[in-house]
């Protein structure tokens, strides 16, 4: 968890709001230090987390989680985190063999055109059925709002899934996570190389990009600088606030630049990092 | 065991026992469980195990070196020789450190790959570590005795004017001279050549794969069998598996990337690429991953590929082009470019200073240089002008007498 980045966003642990999708994008830079904040900001925000880890093992997330400050073995252990081990579970169905049993969430990875259904399933069922199971069970722990994170959508792609099964699992999920469970929802997408080639055709990442910029309430797009390669700034993040006020969107931009540290991340406006002043 | 520094549980990273000749009077206290494997070493910035390239200048520019579990990219070149070449540093210095090789390829048989490999200059890994290579001591006495008069020389470390890691990790080859037979084969191989694999077609194979299912599905079987797996197998010694796979996307593995913008097998090579990160994470091994990038149609395909593998470079020669005989290029083979660095167990990875390198193959040392250029010592150019504007100007000057504007040194 930054803290520079939450007083940008103007949250804190104890205080967001509910109901959004925070779309984490980057472009010729790394976002997924971004996904390490969102992932620490709702675990200590107690949040009920169901994290789609697709393109790293569970030890990278928990090694980079211990350094931020928070266990996920032990959310796991709590019931809390949800961990969705993507490289684990497609090994079942990449080399099949008869003795593991077929992971259900992935079977996208046999035959991409049956869509992304399995996958939503295995969102809505872990944390829409959180509140029955504690019932009964009778936990003693109770989690706030249910929180979704997903890192990232574009692997997906990668793996033969279209652009439009993408856009509509983001659509399910946004459905049920944000509107009727009144949670929050965290997804990364990875663009490539240059924005606005002149050959018409749009690629997939970017027309996937597109359309969750339309769903999201909040984005947050990481781009390498512009002048090129710097050791002290690792890139620029421009944040985008879309507000729904009445009879139109209200939108508000703000461009910071960044730079990723051992235990965290610093964000200043331009010009002004340490190596500069 | 469980504290070895891998990708399965870096979390508490102890760091492994350093090699014996860099002894004080302080030293670390290690567990007895910690078994060191023989080649490797933890990264400084993040505890991972790291490994080394065989190419001490690439080891540098990758932070140190490869970590175990991931993949490095290659892009090749045009004609694929340098990169092939550094494929070949891969393996030669999985032998010399004793680890197991895997060598995949559709083009050449890996058996020819593997007989190819440099010859390794192993003079000061006997002097400091008699006891890790017992059976090259014989070969190592003759490149001992070569250095009779400068004998004087012959521990100091190498001149450093290149990119290199100050301690001893990779090794030095010889390219003009293949390895000894006997070297090479005290190392185990596990070799998969595709023409090998084309009828023994399982039913049960994932159609999204293609021809890279077999392959697959033999990774995982070298890597179960030989208990490379982390998960279980627990009492063999550790040891590490290379694996090397050549020209991955080329139309000999049965891949169309090469031939249409839009190929019909478009995400086979991708899912590929991330089944292969599957099994390296779950296991101790490390990957060197060659593709002809610009045969690729689609070049927004490579950037997919380049995000499923963990480092990825790129090598531009000079053959070929017309910079081979432009003279500020003369003292290089081409440029090198790095994509992408791996953020494994971090989130601050290890940055390059700069990124406009290139490098050279000499015979002793695949060198990465920092590109610059040479220093223009020739007579002729761009000082004739400022010479004779020199010399028009001081025509009454007592040391100018006679020589005006054709020479620079005039007295």
């Amino acid at each position: 968890m930054y803290t520079e980045l939450n007083s940008i966003l103007n949250v804190t642990p104890d205080s967001f709001t509910q109901g959004e999708f925070i779309l984490v994008s980057d472009r010729q830079s790394d976002a997924s230090f971004l996904i390490h904040h969102f992932l620490s900001f709702y675990l200590r925000a107690r949040c009920k987390v169901c994290f789609l880890g697709l393109v790293q093992s569970f030890s990278h997330y928990s090694a980079v989680s211990q350094r931020l400050g928070v266990s996920l073995t032990q959310a796991k252990e709590k019931g809390q985190l949800i961990f969705f081990e993507g490289l684990k579970e497609s090994l079942s169905i990449l080399i099949p063999q008869e003795t593991n049993p077929e992971s259900q969430a992935m079977d996208f990875l046999r035959d991409p055109s049956v869509g992304l259904r399995s996958l939503y399933e295995f969102v809505r069922s872990s944390l829409s059925s959180s509140g029955g199971e504690e019932k009964g069970a009778d936990r003693a722990e109770e989690w706030g709002p249910p929180v979704l994170l997903v890192d990232d959508l574009s692997v997906l792609l990668s793996l033969g899934v279209s652009v439009g099964a993408v856009l509509d699992f983001s659509h399910y999920c946004q459905a049920t996570v944000c509107s009727k469970l009144q949670g929050n929802m965290v997804m990364l997408v990875r663009c490539n190389g240059l924005e606005e080639e002149d050959d018409g055709d749009d690629e997939s990442s970017d027309r996937l990009l597109k359309g969750l910029t339309h769903q999201c309430s909040l984005s947050l797009h990481v781009q390498g600088l512009p002048t090129g390669y710097c050791r002290d700034i690792h890139g620029q993040v421009e944040v985008c606030w879309r507000r729904r006020q009445g009879d139109g969107t209200h939108m508000q931009k703000k461009l910071f630049q960044f730079k990723v540290h051992d235990k965290g991340a610093s964000f200043f406006a331009r010009g002004t990092s340490n190596a500069v002043l | 065991i469980s504290s070895m520094a891998t990708p399965g549980n870096s979390a508490d990273k102890p760091l492994a026992e350093r090699s014996p000749f860099t002894t004080t009077s302080f030293q670390k206290k290690t567990r007895s469980k910690l078994i060191s494997i023989p080649g490797t070493r933890p990264s400084v910035q993040n505890g991972q195990l790291l490994v080394s390239t065989g190419v001490t200048s690439l080891d540098y520019l990758l932070g140190g070196g490869l970590a175990v579990g991931t993949v490095l990219l290659i892009e090749e070149d045009q004609y694929d020789s340098y990169s092939h070449m550094i494929v070949k540093y891969f393996l030669a210095e999985g032998v010399v450190c004793q680890h197991e090789l895997f060598m995949a390829a559709a083009q050449d048989d890996p058996d020819d790959i593997l007989q190819e490999l440099p010859h390794p200059i192993l003079d000061d890994v006997v002097i400091h570590n008699p006891v890790e290579q017992p059976t090259l001591s014989c070969k190592c006495q003759d490149s001992l005795d070569s250095m009779k008069i400068a004998w004087r020389y012959q521990n100091l470390p190498k001149v450093q004017s290149t990119l290199a890691s100050s301690s001893r990790f990779g090794h030095y080859y010889d390219v003009s001279k293949t390895m000894e037979p006997d070297i090479r084969q005290a190392a185990k191989c596990h070799r998969f050549f595709l023409p090998e694999h084309l009828t023994q077609s399982s039913p049960a194979q994932c159609l999204m794969l293609g021809s890279y299912s077999a392959l697959l599905k033999s990774l995982q079987e070298v890597i179960h069998r030989e208990g490379f797996d982390l998960a279980n197998a627990m009492s063999k010694s550790r040891n590490i598996l290379r694996i090397g796979l050549h020209s991955l996307g080329s139309a000999l593995w049965g891949d169309d990337l090469s031939f249409h913008v839009n190929p019909r097998h478009r995400h086979a090579l991708t899912t590929f690429l991330y089944g292969l990160r599957a099994l390296l994470r779950s296991s101790l091994s490390v990957a060197v991953v060659t593709i002809s990038s610009h045969l690729i149609q689609d070049r927004a395909l490579m950037g997919s590929i380049t995000r499923l593998c963990d480092n990825a470079i790129a090598l531009e020669s000079f053959k070929g082009s017309e910079r081979e005989t432009n003279p500020l290029c003369k003292d290089y083979h081409g440029l090198l470019h790095v994509h992408q660095v791996p953020h494994l167990n971090c989130l601050a990875s290890y940055l390059p200073d700069h990124k406009d390198l290139a490098f050279k193959l000499k015979r002793k040392q695949f060198s990465i240089e920092r590109l610059h250029l040479p220093p223009d010592l020739s007579e002729t150019v761009s000082r004739v002008s400022r010479g004779e504007l020199a010399g028009a100007a001081t025509v009454a000057s007592p040391c100018g007498s006679g020589t005006f504007g054709n020479k620079h040194l005039d007295f």
